[in-house]
């Protein structure tokens, strides 16, 4: 009975920044990478964090995952405030980070074996489904270094949804693939978010990218990091990448991205 | 078909190489070039060879030598990994531990002699401290050296996977220094196989007669064919390890990462 639970399709979380401000001391000083960011997220939304480098966008993704602490203000998961990495918040990062030394069953398995109260089968079992779906049954057992890129982000993926989180924290995960295996993923990200309905923050500083993906595309600026904008984005799934009314969508965002860069500059 | 062939193939030219030496070795020693008392003919040192097995005296001091390798060796890379491990996390410890392997490192282990002559006298104990200075320093070095360069991707996604530090350090850490460790690990053998092998031609050991006793002796009773016969013996044990201890982890290596063959 604890595997049918165990894939069960659980609640998303519903996220709240509030008040963040995070601050990096360099060697040239303080740099405020996050002033003052609030942000509600609501149960199962996928949303999209777009901005230029330096603008926080990834500092505030590792705070959310709890790999950093705010210097002031907090991040509530279903109103539990966030204080350290958890299992109901998984990561994928820009590098598949994937371990050299486990085939890509040990790798999904990873996080499942840190999970209590299932016993060796059911592990094996749950890894198994997750690999299926996403696509590489027929490489189960390969190693890290036979997979292509776009095969190692599925790896990532795949060992990310493994312990069922009720949130998936992505960084800029797809940003180092070509575009065709961009375009599949997006086509699959877009259909495991529909079945599992898991809440996704999505970083990246390709605009087109988060239209696409997104419910809502919420701008950031750099210096210090700030929300600017948001856009609700109000088209059919699954969306395809190169359709026309992506493509408007994607031009008021670049261009409402542009205008809070030329004021960077002319400030 | 063609995987058997092509290894029967590698396996006929190893050994025709091998017929050939000695062959040329018999050559010159019935030319006369050298005198029979300097360089045995080969047939005299296989005669020696089966005289000393059939009497026990080969194996038994193997035996002795391969226990006090196996032992130290085994010491010096259970005591070696975890300092390897300290070092390379802790400031503390880098600065002490990681300073002082580094400087022993440099020290051929034999140099050890004297003093452990004194605080064991001519016991096992001697010898098996040798083996482990030769062997631990290296396995120190290399261990730190390897978790240093884990990429620190690794660590946080395992973090972000409910890891905790000590289980980050043994699932991710250690695994991922694997390739750095494993050819610690040859470095550290050679070290403690060198410096037995010259401690054990350097004194004589009370508690047990090894190879590098027996082909001292060899040399004492100008018994070439004794010198020569220890030390092929010496050069088939150093192949064995190298196939038994090392190519299952380098072929580990080379199928999971995907990297050359060292």
């Amino acid at each position: 009975m604890a595997l049918v639970e165990e894939l069960q399709v659980i609640a998303p979380s519903k996220l709240a920044v509030e008040h963040v401000s995070k601050e990096f001391r360099t060697g040239r000083g303080a740099v405020k990478a996050l002033d003052d960011v609030s942000l509600s997220i609501s149960e199962g939304e996928f949303v999209c964090l777009v901005g230029p480098s330096g603008c926080g966008k990834s500092t505030l993704l590792n705070i959310i995952a709890g790999l950093e602490q705010p210097d002031s203000g907090q991040v509530l998961a279903d109103g539990k405030r966030i204080s350290e990495p958890g299992r109901d918040r998984m990561v994928m990062f820009q590098e598949p980070a994937l371990f050299p030394w486990l085939d890509v069953t040990g790798n999904v398995l990873f996080g499942l074996n840190l999970k209590p109260n299932l016993t060796r089968a059911e592990r094996r079992e749950v890894a198994r489904f997750y690999i299926n779906l996403v696509g590489l049954e027929r490489f189960a057992t390969s190693n890290i270094h036979e997979l292509s890129g776009g095969m190692k982000q599925r790896v990532a993926l795949a060992r990310a949804l493994a312990p069922n989180p009720r949130v998936l924290l992505m960084d800029e995960p797809f940003a180092a693939l070509d575009a065709l295996t961009r375009e599949q993923l997006y086509g699959d990200i877009q259909e495991i978010w529909a079945a599992r309905k898991k809440t996704i923050i999505f970083v990246t500083h390709n605009v087109r990218e988060a239209a696409c993906l997104g419910n809502r595309v919420v701008l950031f600026s750099p210096h210090p990091g700030r929300i600017r904008e948001e856009f609700k984005i109000n088209l059919d799934r699954p969306r395809d990448i190169n359709s026309v009314e992506l493509a408007e969508y994607s031009t008021e965002i670049t261009r409402a991205l542009k205008g809070y860069v030329n004021l960077e500059v002319a400030e | 078909m063609n995987g058997i062939l092509v290894t029967l193939r590698r396996f006929v030219t190893c050994v025709a190489f091998f017929a050939a030496l000695v062959w040329l070795w018999h050559s010159l020693v019935r030319r006369g070039t050298w005198s029979a008392i300097l360089l045995p003919d080969p047939s005299a040192v296989w005669i020696y060879l089966v005289g000393a097995v059939k009497d026990g005296t080969l194996l038994q001091a193997a035996a002795v030598t391969m226990r006090r390798l196996l032992i130290g060796y085994g010491i010096g890379i259970a005591l070696g990994i975890p300092l390897g491990l300290l070092t390379a996390r802790f400031r503390i410890f880098s600065d002490t531990i990681g300073v002082l392997a580094l400087g022993l490192q440099t020290l051929p282990s034999v140099c050890w002699v004297p003093l452990t002559l004194l605080w064991f006298g001519q016991t096992e104990s001697a010898m098996l401290f040798v083996v482990v200075m030769g062997s631990l320093w290296s396995m120190v070095i290399a261990t730190d050296n390897g978790v240093r360069n884990v990429p620190p991707i690794f660590s946080r996604a395992a973090r972000t996977m409910g890891a905790k530090p000590i289980y980050t350090l043994i699932f991710v850490m250690l695994p991922a220094s694997l390739p750095f460790i494993v050819s610690g690990m040859k470095q550290g053998w050679a070290f403690a196989w060198r410096s037995l092998m010259a401690a054990e031609i350097y004194v004589t050991i009370l508690t047990g007669f090894g190879l590098g006793q027996l082909l001292d002796n060899g040399r004492a009773l100008s018994a070439m064919d004794q010198v020569i016969g220890i030390m092929i013996v010496i050069i088939v044990i150093g192949l064995l390890a190298d196939k038994i201890l090392f190519s299952p982890w380098e072929r580990f290596l080379h199928h999971r990462w995907g990297t050359g063959r060292a």
